[in-house]
């Protein structure tokens, strides 16, 4: 019962469905949307970070350092940009948020 | 090898678990804090892989951080999170499948796919130092560029955050720090020469 990289790759690939799966169910809700997006960006990092584990190189650990910035910045910004729309709109839901539709 | 299969498995089935439970949850309070524990589960997964710093990277940034900013937005927007659960059931049946079909498709990639026998361990990391210490070998002398690309994004991004949520409010009061220093003694003082027995006009 040794554990390879496939479990691992298993792993992110189960936490990658459910990001997909939740920006499904909650398409309403842009919060929810955006915590979706950080599960498909960890899942993408496990991947990483279990190549480079079992590749026995360090620079899969190097992205994985870069893909956990942007997805710091991702969040910040667009929490920002919606607390920013809250204050304009007073509604968070995305059927509310057309306002370029014309 | 067996605590290391009884850890994985811990880590890996906490970590699907409370993944789940951000996508269902009805309070949105309870999906950041299962996202916590998401987090948290991936880091030890990390710690398995032998990713030290990096599973310590993710619990500072994300449950320092980005968590946290989660729960403020949450808790700070005045929104009514029943409304926005409208028509959850009639997204289900489409999402999941979808997601099946994804699921699918990626564990058979996963389970149908091997590393040539010549590629694996091929670059194999010298074992008598730490993974911070190869991390920061690489990071700071051939992927410089990147780590300084990774702080210019910070940057925009904390730049962009402020500009974006920052409002000046006409009515208050803000001290001008310029006006104040210079502000002297012909702009301040006014002498009036008051003839005697006159007073002032």
């Amino acid at each position: 019962m040794t554990i390879g990289l496939g479990h691992y790759l298993s792993v992110a690939a189960i936490l990658f469905t459910l990001g997909i799966f939740g920006i499904f169910l909650n398409r309403k809700n842009v919060i929810v949307i955006l915590m979706s997006i950080e599960l498909i960006l960890l899942a993408v990092n496990i991947n990483l970070v279990a190549f480079s584990s079992f590749m026995g190189d360090i620079v899969g650990q190097v992205y994985a350092l870069i893909v956990l910035t942007v997805a710091a910045a991702e969040a910040a910004i667009g929490l920002a940009i919606l607390v920013a729309y809250f204050r304009n709109r007073g509604s968070i839901a995305v059927e509310d948020i057309d306002l370029l539709k014309g | 090898m067996i605590i290391h299969a009884i850890f994985f498995y811990l880590f890996a089935g906490i970590c699907v678990g409370s993944a789940l439970m951000v996508v269902t949850s009805r309070n949105p309070v309870h999906s950041v804090l299962f996202l916590i524990l998401a987090f948290v589960n991936a880091a030890g997964l990390f710690v398995l892989l032998g990713a030290e710093f990096l599973a310590m990277i993710l619990i500072v940034v994300y449950v320092g951080a980005v968590a946290v900013l989660f729960l403020f937005v949450v808790m700070m927007l005045d929104v009514d999170f029943a409304e926005l659960r409208e028509g959850f059931l009639s997204y289900l049946p489409i999402g999941a499948l979808v997601g099946a079909v994804l699921l699918a498709e990626l564990l058979v990639v996963v389970g149908g796919w091997a590393i040539g026998p010549g590629i694996a361990k091929a670059g194999a990391a010298a074992q008598n130092i730490s993974n911070t210490q190869a991390l920061g070998l690489v990071l700071y002398t051939r992927y410089v560029y990147y780590f300084e690309a990774a702080g210019i994004i910070l940057l925009v991004a904390m730049i962009g955050a402020i500009v974006l949520t920052l409002q000046h409010k006409p009515q208050v009061k803000r001290q001008n720090i310029a006006a104040q220093v210079a502000r002297g003694r012909a702009s301040a003082i006014e002498l009036v020469d008051i003839k005697p027995g006159q007073g002032l006009p």
